[in-house]
């Protein structure tokens, strides 16, 4: 007996929130970091409970794009992250606000 | 007949390649220098000399090199015609132009800038034969523009003095207003063949379309001369010439005197064709030249400075030149612009062989009882000086007796008049500058006197050359070899003898005055008082341009410079930054640069989006 898929998006709805949250609340970059994985996780649980429940198999290929996605995206974000704290020592979303006029 | 040649183009090449070797190769290579700088032009007289005798009897030779431009139906070539005016030019040019190569040598010997000074004077000989060769007017454009740039070179050659590099800047300006009027005179031939359907300069077709300019021909005639007063040193655009002579002396010689100064008479007698169209433009021509003429020689009679002395005596040559071609005599203007080569040249180099020995001296007070210690200089000055004050039979006398004649017996004998006058005024002033320097007591100093020599060899054989030239040149048939002007009469006998009488007279009163009685000048002077000072001041011209011109420009440039720019100018494009800068400032604190807030309106962005889509 599998639970409904109400279940399933629901508890894709709640991570992607604290994602969300986490982003927006958080001031440390590493953590603003690690939020946005969980939402695109979230987003990859509702794909897959979709993709099982209409016994089609696009959702699930679409994850595999996204987690290559992330992959590329966490080597990206945590090298840049790396040199901004080699040269301010922070990593402090706050104090990382030169990047305007 | 014209007969087209590919080699023609190397008469002008051959210099231009002295030019590059000097610019590239001379500075460190100064003894070639003194052989491919005067070589160049040699060659170029001798394949100019080649030229001539190929020439077709009546006819010309023609070398297409390139089209140069099209522009929509306008075209114009890069062509070179030698015909029989482009000839004589190009020979005076190349001819007169080596021997003062030759003699630069021995003059800028141990200059710091020789190399500079023979690339210059190269330079000068491309663009000089550029000017004389092309076929078309927007060319001969060029070669005025570029003789115009290297006389502004080469007066500021010692550009380390200031008054050098100023005498340089006023030759260039005054130039450009004249400039200004040959273009606009180009402009209106371009615009009234153009809408004829004759898109093109070339002055061939101009001449056998020229009945489609009758009605414009007045003015084009007119804006054309502007440019030639400019060029040519006739009044009111002649207050340049007297300060070019701050260049080297040779320059003097070849550049304001022999050659480029001649441009605007050439000019002319190259588009003579057009100003007999319009009879109101000539009648100009003349009376500018005539009381040109006269002015400079009133002037050249009461300087002290042997090059000032020479340099008015060119300003009034070349308006006998301007008086001929007024008065229709072209083939005897330009044969006075042939002669005034030989012997004006021969005068500039003998006056810088004298500065040369006197080592640095260019006041006539400080000069006298030259004759015996500069023998060669001697000799070939008294050529020129009789040439020029036109006795028989030195070459002035032919050439000018002709000018003076057909200008008697034109329409205006009144110029004819001015013209003997001016002949008087002549023989007096180089008379005067004959006595003075080579005559009576030296008044140098010891010293200069120690140091007193004739010129090497190198600079006097160029001068025996002229001097040569200054007696026999008037022997050439330059009117007849133009051919066409018949109507140009010969002056009977009656006249050349009162124009020798006017001649001797002239040099007589100089020997009077500066020789034997030496006394009497200063007397003149005192007695004359005022006018006398207003001569000697060059009747104040410059004076008058100051205040009339020079200054209310400044005035103008001042008014700009503390006014307009800083508060008009600037104020508009800083009352456009702050109009920029306040709107946007609202704006711009939206950019705060931290992510955070920027992934919230992202988020706002999103719920908005989907909220639409929702209640739709």
């Amino acid at each position: 007996m599998t639970p409904p898929l109400a279940w399933y998006l629901g508890l894709s709805a709640v991570l992607f929130a604290i994602g969300v949250l986490g982003v927006l609340i958080r001031r440390n970059v590493i953590v603003i970091f690690m939020a946005i994985e969980l939402m695109l996780n979230a987003v990859n649980l509702s794909f897959v409970a979709l993709a099982r429940s209409s016994g089609s198999m696009d959702g699930q290929v679409i994850v595999f794009f996204v987690m290559t996605v992330a992959a590329a995206e966490a080597a990206v974000g945590l090298a840049i992250i790396l040199s901004m704290f080699r040269n301010r020592e922070t990593t402090n979303a706050d104090e990382l606000a030169t990047l305007r006029w | 007949m014209v007969i087209e040649t590919t080699w023609l183009r190397w008469i002008v090449a051959l210099p231009a390649l002295g030019v590059l070797f000097n610019v590239f190769v001379g500075r460190r290579a100064t003894g070639a220098v003194k052989l491919v700088g005067p070589g160049v032009v040699g060659a170029a007289f001798a394949l100019a000399v080649w030229a001539a005798l190929r020439r077709p009897e009546g006819g010309a030779l023609h070398d297409h090199v390139y089209t140069w431009i099209v522009a929509g139906p306008f075209r114009a070539e890069a062509g070179l015609s030698f015909d029989a005016l482009a000839m004589v030019m190009t020979l005076v040019v190349t001819g007169v132009g080596f021997l003062i190569h030759v003699y630069s040598v021995g003059y800028m010997h141990g200059d710091r800038g020789f190399a500079r000074y023979f690339a210059y004077l190269n330079l000068f000989t491309t663009a000089m034969l550029i000017l004389v060769l092309a076929d078309n007017l927007v060319l001969l454009f060029v070669g005025w523009e570029g003789v115009g740039l290297c006389s502004y070179l080469l007066i500021g050659f010692w550009y380390e003095k200031p008054e050098n590099a100023a005498a340089g800047k006023k030759a260039f300006l005054v130039n450009r207003v004249g400039d200004a009027g040959f273009l606009l005179g180009l402009f209106l031939v371009v615009a009234t063949l153009g809408g004829h359907g004759i898109w093109t300069l070339d002055v061939a077709t101009i001449q056998e379309n020229r009945a489609l300019l009758k009605d414009v021909a007045w003015l084009v005639c007119l804006l054309l001369f502007v440019g030639a007063t400019g060029k040519s040193a006739q009044l009111p655009l002649y207050v340049w010439l007297p300060d070019a002579m701050a260049g080297p002396t040779p320059v003097s010689a070849l550049i304001h005197a022999a050659t480029m100064v001649t441009a605007g008479v050439y000019m002319i007698a190259r588009l003579h064709f057009l100003y007999a169209l319009a009879p109101a433009a000539l009648a100009v021509v003349a009376v500018v030249g005539a009381l040109t003429a006269l002015f400079a020689a009133a002037v050249a009679t009461a300087q002290m400075d042997i090059k000032k002395v020479l340099a008015y005596s060119t300003v009034s040559q070349l308006g006998y030149m301007f008086l001929g071609l007024g008065v229709g005599a072209t083939g005897a203007a330009v044969f006075h612009l042939v002669t005034h080569a030989f012997f004006k040249a021969l005068l500039f180099l003998g006056a810088g062989s004298v500065i040369h020995g006197l080592g640095g001296e260019q006041d006539m007070e400080r000069m006298g009882g030259l004759g015996t210690r500069m023998r060669i200089t001697f000799v070939t000055m008294a050529a020129g000086t009789l040439a020029i004050a036109g006795v028989p039979p030195f070459s002035g006398f032919f050439s000018k007796d002709e000018i003076l004649w057909n200008a008697c017996a034109g329409a205006f004998p009144v110029l004819g008049v001015i013209g003997l006058l001016v002949a008087f005024l002549t023989a007096f002033y180089t008379g005067r500058l004959f006595c003075m320097t080579f005559f009576g007591e030296c008044r140098a100093s010891e010293d200069v006197q120690h140091h007193l020599h004739e010129s090497p060899a190198v600079m006097t054989l160029p001068l025996v050359v002229l001097a040569v030239l200054a007696c026999a040149g008037g022997f050439l048939d330059v009117p007849g070899l133009l051919g066409g002007e018949g109507h140009e009469a010969h002056a009977p006998l009656a006249f050349m003898l009162l124009a020798t009488a006017l001649a001797a007279g002239g040099l007589g009163l100089a020997w009077a005055l500066y020789v034997k009685w030496p006394g009497l000048p200063s007397l003149v002077a005192w007695r004359l008082g005022a006018f006398y000072r207003l001569v000697r001041d060059k009747f104040r011209v410059d004076e008058l341009y100051d205040a009339a011109v020079v200054r209310p420009v400044f005035a103008l440039a001042e008014v700009s410079a503390t006014r307009i720019d800083p508060q008009l100018i600037d104020g508009a494009v800083n009352g456009a930054g702050r109009v920029v800068s306040a709107t946007s400032g609202a704006w711009r604190r939206y950019q705060t640069g931290n992510v955070q807030h920027y992934a919230l309106s992202f988020l706002a962005g999103a719920l908005a989006l989907l909220g639409y889509w929702v209640t739709r």
